[in-house]
Order: C-alpha cells, then sequence, then structure tokens
C-alpha cells in the first residue's frame, strides 16, 4: 500500500523536526521522573533531624570507655590515663600513616571521642574494654583485616587508610558532651 | 469556586456516580471560610497559622496529641532554627533509658515529636469521661469537610434546643454529627494573647488554629500544587505535540 | 549463517548479534512494529496502553513505598504518614500509588466497556477476553489488600467486612475466613500477609498481562466495525500509527492523572482512612473504594448472607461466560439495533450501582439496588440470549476500508470524529 510506503523507521524527513521536538520533550519527562524516585532513596528528613546524643561523663572512671549510639553508629569515649595521653603526644606526627597531632583529636585531653567505625571497610574494633585486644598500640584493633589504632585513635599498622573520625561535639558541662 | 468547578471535574472524570459517599446523616451545611489555602493556587497564611500554633500550645495541647508532628517542622511556618529550639526547650520529653535502665526526663529538642498530653491511649481516656481526646495530626484530612469543620465545630457550641435531650457530660455543637459532643467549648474569649496584636476572639481563634491543623496535616499542600501547576504546563505542551506528530505520521492515510 | 543462529534482518553489530542469539529485537519489531493493526480504531483503543503503563507506574510507585512502609499494625498507620512527611518526594509517590489504583480502575472499566460494546470477547477472541477478567479479578484482590496497609478505620473494617464475607459459605467459610486472618479476628498477622501479596500479586498480573496479549497478537484487534480486516489496505503497521496515537492518548491521561494527585488526591479516599485503625469502634458509615461500589451494592441488594456474596461473587463471574451467553454473530453494536441501547442502559445501570453502593443501605436505595442488580444480571442472562434469535442486525459493511456495503471509499473525515458512537 502507497500509504505505509513512508512508515519505514527511518521516517520521513519532513516530519524530523516536530518528532525530534516532542521526542526531546518526552525525554525530559521521562527523565524527570526517574528525581523522585532517587530522592525518596536518600535519607528522610526525620533521619536527618536525629542530630545529635547526649553522654553523661561522670560514671566513666581514668582508663574506662563507653560506647554510645550517635546516628546509629556506635562512638567511642574514653577516659584516657595520663600515660595513653603522653604515648600518644610523644609520637612525631610525620611518621604517621595519616598525620595528626594528639591535640588537633580533643578537646580536653583526657577526652577522646571517636565514630567507632574501622576506615577500612567499616567494622568495629576492639579495645573498648580494658580485657579487650588493644593491638600493638594500645588503642583499638580491628579484627576483620589488622588495623591497629594508637591512643589517639590514629591508624598505626594494617589496612585503614584514615585515623578513626573524631565527631561534631561540644561540652554542655564539666561533666556532659553532647555529640553532634 | 475554583475547587469546586475542579471537584465537578475530578466528578465527571471519575465516572460521575463515583463520589465517594462522605458522612453520612444530614448535619447542617458547614459554612465555607474562604480560608487561604482553600483556592486552587492557595497557600498557608503563615500569621495565622504560627497563631494557631500558640492556641494549639496553650489550649488544645493540654488534651490533644499531635504526635505525627515534630518542633522540628515549625520551621516551615517561618519561624527560626532559635525559636523552634527554644520552643522545644519549654516541655520536657521522655527519653531513655538511661544506663541505669530508667527512663528520664530532659528538655525538648527540634527533632523530638510534639510532647503528649498523657503517656498513652488508656490514661488518656481515664482523664476525659473515658473517650480518649483524638490526635489533631490529620485531623483536617480525617473529617469530612477539613478546616472548614474545624472551624464550624469550634464556634458551633450553643444552648441545646428545647427538647433535645442532652447526655451526662455532653455538650450542644450544631456541627458535630449527632449534636452531643463530648468535648466542652475549648475557646474564651482573649484566652490566650496573640504577640501581634490581633484580638483574641473565639472566631479569630478557631480560624488561627483551623489553618495550623490543615498544616500540619497537609505540609507538602503548598509544594504539591506549585509543582503540579509545572507538571500540567509540561503535558499540556507535551500533548498539542504528541498530536501534532500524530496528525502529521496520519496525514495521508485514507480514514 | 551460522547453524543455530536466529536469521536477523537488523544492520546494527551490537543489535544484530544479541538478535541472531535472543531475537527480542525481531520479536519488537514484529509485535510492536510491522504489527498489522486495523486502521480504523477510534481513542477507546487506546485504553490497553493505558491500563499497562498505569500498571507499571503502580509496580515503580509500590515497590519504592514498600522500602519505608512498616507492615505492622502499631506502626503502619504512622509510616505512611511519615513518607508523607519525612521522605523525600514521599507525599508525591504515596500520592500517585493511591490515586493511580483509581486511574487505573478508570482506565480498566472504560477497556472493559469497550470489549462489552465493540464485541472483543467473541470468537476468536474469548480467551483473550477470559484472560482479561482473570486480571481484573487480580486487580480487585490487590487493591483491596493495598487499602488496608496504611491501617486506618476503612482499611480495618474494609478488611473486616470483606474477609467476613468468606463466612457465609457452609461448612468451609469459618475456616476460610481464619485462614484470611491468620488468627481470631484482622489483626497484625493479616497485615503482614496481605502485605506480601499485594507485593506479588502485581507480579502475577504483568504475566497474565503478557498472556492477554499474547493472545491478542494470535487473533489480531478488534475495531470499531467488529468485522475482521481483508487485507493489507485494511491494516496499518503499530508502529508509526499506533504508537503516535497511543502516546497522545497516553499524554492527556497523566494531565487528569495529574489533576488528580497535585489538587483533589484526597477527593477520591474517605477521611475515615485518616483516622488509625481501632478495632473496637467501627465508623458509622462504611464503605469500600469507589471501584468496589457496584458490587457492594449488588451484595446489599440481596436480603441473604449467602445469597448476597453468591450474587456479588457472580457479577464478576459472569463475564468469564459472556462469550457463550451472547450467540449474535454481530460483534459491534454499531450494527445491532437492539443490543445497542439494552447495553448502553446496562452501562448507566451499572453507573446506578456504584453511586447507589455509596449510599446507606436504607429506604429507597434498597429498591433502586434491587432493580438495578435484576437488571444487570437479566441483561446477561435473558436480554443477551434472547437478543441473538430475535434481533436483525444491520448490514455489515464490506471492508474496513470499504465502510459501506456497496458503497465507494467514505468521505473525509467521515471516520475522523471515532468518539461519535461512543
Amino acid at each position: 500500500m502507497a500509504n505505509i510506503a513512508h512508515a519505514a523507521p527511518d521516517g520521513a524527513p519532513r516530519r524530523d523536526f516536530l518528532k525530534l521536538v516532542t521526542g526531546a520533550f518526552a525525554a525530559v519527562g521521562v527523565g524527570a521522573i526517574a528525581w523522585p524516585f532517587i530522592a525518596s532513596l536518600q535519607p528522610a528528613k526525620d533521619t536527618l533531624a536525629l542530630a545529635n546524643t547526649d553522654v553523661d561523663l561522670a560514671p566513666i572512671t581514668e582508663g574506662q570507655a563507653i560506647t554510645v549510639m550517635w546516628r546509629g553508629k556506635p562512638v567511642f569515649v574514653r577516659n584516657r590515663t595520663a600515660k595513653e595521653i603522653q604515648e600518644a603526644r610523644a609520637v612525631p606526627t610525620n611518621s604517621l600513616p595519616d598525620p595528626a597531632t594528639d591535640q588537633s583529636r580533643v578537646q580536653k585531653d583526657q577526652w577522646l571521642i571517636l565514630v567507632g567505625i574501622c576506615t577500612h571497610l567499616g567494622c568495629v574494633p576492639t579495645g573498648q574494654r580494658t580485657t579487650d585486644a588493644r593491638g600493638d598500640y594500645g588503642g583499638w584493633f580491628c579484627p576483620c583485616h589488622g588495623s591497629h589504632y594508637d591512643t589517639s585513635g590514629r591508624i598505626r599498622k594494617g589496612p585503614a587508610p584514615r585515623n578513626l573520625d573524631v565527631p561534631q561535639y561540644a561540652f554542655t558541662s564539666d561533666t556532659k558532651v553532647r555529640i553532634g | 469556586m475554583l475547587r469546586n468547578s475542579f471537584k465537578a471535574l475530578a466528578l465527571a472524570i471519575s465516572l460521575f456516580a463515583a463520589a465517594p459517599a462522605h458522612a453520612a446523616g444530614e448535619a447542617i451545611a458547614i459554612p465555607d471560610a474562604k480560608f487561604s489555602f482553600d483556592r486552587m493556587f492557595g497557600t498557608y497564611d503563615r500569621a495565622s497559622a504560627q497563631r494557631g500554633f500558640q492556641v494549639y500550645k496553650e489550649v488544645c495541647s493540654a488534651c490533644h496529641s499531635m504526635r505525627l508532628v515534630s518542633y522540628r517542622n515549625l520551621r516551615e511556618l517561618g519561624l527560626t532554627e532559635a525559636q523552634v529550639e527554644a520552643i522545644a526547650a519549654q516541655f520536657q520529653i521522655v527519653d531513655g533509658p538511661n544506663d541505669e535502665g530508667q527512663m528520664f526526663e530532659r528538655p525538648g529538642r527540634p527533632s523530638d515529636r510534639f510532647r503528649r498530653p498523657f503517656a498513652n491511649e488508656a490514661a488518656a481516656a481515664a482523664a476525659n469521661n473515658g473517650k480518649a481526646p483524638p490526635d489533631l495530626s490529620v485531623m483536617t484530612k480525617a473529617r469530612a469537610g477539613g478546616a472548614n469543620y474545624l472551624l464550624a465545630l469550634l464556634t458551633g457550641y450553643e444552648d441545646p434546643p428545647p427538647g433535645f435531650v442532652l447526655a451526662d457530660g455532653a455538650h450542644y455543637n450544631k456541627y458535630f454529627p449527632g449534636y452531643a459532643i463530648a468535648m466542652g467549648a475549648p475557646l474564651n474569649p482573649d484566652q490566650v494573647e496573640f504577640a501581634d496584636g490581633t484580638s483574641a476572639t473565639v472566631e479569630q481563634m478557631a480560624r488561627d488554629v483551623s489553618t495550623f491543623l490543615q498544616w500540619a496535616a497537609e505540609p507538602e499542600l503548598e509544594q504539591r500544587r506549585a509543582l503540579g501547576v509545572k507538571i500540567i504546563i509540561f503535558l499540556t505542551i507535551l500533548a498539542g505535540l504528541t498530536y501534532a506528530v500524530k496528525r502529521k505520521v496520519w496525514a495521508d492515510v485514507e480514514h | 549463517m551460522s547453524i543455530g543462529l536466529h536469521n536477523s534482518e537488523f544492520k546494527n553489530p551490537v543489535v544484530r548479534w544479541v538478535d541472531q542469539r535472543l531475537p527480542v529485537f525481531t520479536m519488537m519489531q514484529k509485535e510492536y512494529g510491522t504489527f498489522p493493526t486495523p486502521k480504523n480504531f477510534n481513542y477507546f483503543w487506546n485504553f490497553g496502553a493505558l491500563a499497562m503503563v498505569t500498571l507499571m507506574i503502580m509496580i515503580a510507585t509500590g515497590i519504592f513505598l514498600s522500602m519505608h512502609y512498616v507492615a505492622n499494625t502499631s506502626l503502619a498507620f504512622d509510616s505512611v504518614e511519615r513518607i508523607m512527611r519525612d521522605v523525600n518526594a514521599g507525599w508525591l509517590i504515596r500520592y500517585v500509588h493511591m490515586n493511580g489504583a483509581s486511574m487505573f480502575f478508570i482506565v480498566v472499566y472504560i477497556h472493559i466497556f469497550r470489549g462489552m460494546y465493540y464485541g472483543s470477547y467473541k470468537a476468536p477472541r474469548e480467551l483473550l477476553w477470559i484472560l482479561g477478567v482473570v486480571i481484573f479479578l487480580l486487580m480487585m484482590a490487590t487493591a483491596f489488600m493495598g487499602y488496608v496497609l496504611p491501617w486506618g478505620q476503612m482499611s480495618f473494617w474494609g478488611a473486616t467486612v470483606i474477609t467476613n464475607l468468606f463466612s457465609a459459605f457452609p461448612v468451609v467459610g469459618e475456616f476460610i475466613v481464619q485462614l484470611l486472618w491468620g488468627g481470631l479476628s484482622v489483626d497484625n498477622p493479616t497485615l503482614n500477609r496481605f502485605f506480601s501479596l499485594h507485593y506479588l500479586l502485581p507480579f502475577v498480573i504483568f504475566g497474565v498481562v503478557f498472556l492477554h496479549v499474547a493472545a491478542l497478537h494470535i487473533t489480531g484487534s478488534n475495531n470499531p466495525l467488529g468485522i475482521e480486516p481483508k487485507g493489507p489496505q485494511d491494516t496499518l503497521p503499530f508502529h508509526p500509527y499506533y504508537t503516535a496515537k497511543d502516546s497522545v492518548g497516553l499524554v492527556v491521561y497523566f494531565i487528569v492523572f495529574a489533576v488528580l494527585v497535585f489538587f483533589a488526591p484526597n477527593y477520591l479516599g474517605h477521611p475515615d482512612n485518616y483516622i488509625p485503625a481501632n478495632p473496637l469502634v467501627t465508623p458509622p458509615h462504611i464503605v469500600p473504594e469507589w471501584y468496589f461500589l457496584p458490587y457492594y451494592a449488588i451484595l446489599r441488594a440481596v436480603p441473604d448472607k449467602l445469597g448476597g456474596v453468591l450474587l456479588m461473587f457472580g457479577s464478576i463471574l459472569i463475564w468469564f461466560v459472556l462469550p457463550w451467553l451472547d450467540r449474535s454473530p454481530v460483534r459491534s453494536m454499531r450494527f445491532r439495533p437492539l443490543a445497542r441501547p439494552f447495553f448502553l442502559l446496562w452501562a448507566v445501570n451499572f453507573l446506578v450501582l456504584l453511586w447507589v453502593g455509596g449510599k446507606p443501605a436504607e429506604g429507597h436505595y434498597v429498591l433502586i439496588a434491587r432493580i438495578a442488580t435484576a437488571y444487570y444480571f437479566a441483561y446477561f442472562l435473558v436480554i443477551l440470549p434472547l437478543l441473538a434469535r430475535l434481533e436483525r442486525p444491520l448490514p455489515l459493511p464490506e471492508s474496513i476500508s470499504r465502510p459501506v456495503l456497496g458503497g465507494g471509499p467514505l468521505p473525509a473525515g467521515a471516520a475522523a470524529k471515532p468518539m461519535e458512537k461512543a
């Protein structure tokens, strides 16, 4: 039939422009549909609003550590002994895989507050209890792939690329700290 | 008006007889309060909604919870971060358990949900003659007539007509289905003092709190309508284009 | 060409490589490219494509909603409101899903109406029609269970009333009801299994839709004249003619959909479903979603419990045998001067049932419901079988391209107003 002769997939050139515009419009529309779906996978507003956790430091004696939850992650709060602080500060920073001074990682010398997640692949290092394995440097040891952290939470040995992260926090009183 | 024509359109689309049967019975027609958000492109009157929050906080919240709304949501009504933090801190929120396993109270934070007046449904019922006051989070979506109904209800208290037998503890309200409502007239003139100097008449407070509750039930309304306009304009253009393409494709078909 | 490979006609090397091994491109080309389609479709023939697109919209939005929804009686209501408030674009996805159900039923009802009006259920398309009825039943089950998920008052009491329908059956009734509930009342186990099935059934629907389309592509489409194409002069390749035409319908459909979602998202819903489920208080006036109202009206029209349930289920099951109730050889109502008004009355009667189903079951509403129910069944069981014998159909056109018996081609534009017969 004559009326289907031009119906080849190539199409006749005279209707190309109109088709192009329409096709572009439709493509924009289909692309825009993806936005709400992808957005919905991002953290919801209430999740983002749960920003902070209060910690009471009073019951933590020297040498002890506690773990608290913050944004679904463990946060280590350690009351360091004078020896641990001294060890952390004695190391020359330029010899470290991820150089940082101990002073830059604490607000009060005694209190070390860290996100308790190994920067290698996300396991939780051991060392919170005095009976735990603390690795070669007296801080924390990640049993998954053998990363050793020192008493400032800095990576000293093993595959982890960075020091343990320090969360945002502020002392609300002498014995209270708000993380986040 | 526009809203009505929309309803008519939607009605026709939905096989005209599909109109959902709303509240049964022959309750008095609810007057149209002409809220700022009624019109098709209407938005919330922020000042009114803020006053409405004050009415809720100082009057309604003694009995009614709003468990789905957080203090942080008040930012959408135009309050600043600091104002929201100050409001939240006025409330003692139960948190816990702490390290000793005890629940404890602490000042509220913006991320907290509105504090509930009663610990649970049973406590709420026990304190209110056996019937728990309903949560107000989605109240305007949960009642036929929405905000218009709430405004009418809050201003609809009057003496029962002669011969109407009112049960003990019930109150006569001409807009409540069945007319006998457990809640006593909640608003009295000058019950709250508005910071912006608006006179706190019952009508004014009812209007403001209805606006606030409408916002609480549909916080997405403004965004929804704005996006809807854009999408419909886009689709209208696309409809014209596809129709033109269709005409061209079919131009030489004898049919 | 090596033995065992499909003989592909595609030139693009990648397409060709795939097509030789798995001829999906050849199949698409055959079924949606060059597929010969009657040239005289009107816009009623858009609705199959619209239904297909709606199914995909429902599956996509549903999958994303399920990532935030919590199927637990104490959390379900709040989790839905959390989607509305806190999940990014959650209100949009939820309102599209919620109103999509209504749009799906509108589209499918029009699709069914078209099938009945133009006799698309008749030989050789009986199985195509039966698969369509299966899809419709699956849709109803899916929609019903989906409405339960937000766990509002209408969810709970709808679930209670509908599952209790099965208690009407003698002997096995109580057993079936407990099987549905997974408990002694509608409760958490019920909600959990409904969620599971609500997620599963759309994929079953998708499978049956595939069969529905496969069957369609064996018999070919019916058309407004109800006569088979006599040759290539009566058909057009599906692409670009019907892809273009379906696109027009699709965009217009999206506009209607968007008006509902963005400007009246709760219009078709019931306010009571924004009240959390309370097993101790039944709302004063419970109604199902609008698309179930005709069957609800039939249920209530019968004073007997079992009778009402049987008639309600029968009102849809009877569609399965429609091809054998209507023995008239003429498909399209255009050429059936008696059946046409009876059918249009049936369609109006369906809307009357829909309307009366939303009214309280008292007073003259009961009478209206009974008359309408009687006509609903009489049309299938009495009128159609009788008309097959009594009716004298109008003369059929010789062919699609020569629509008037013995006449020449139609004047230009005569068929350009395709909805005129609607």
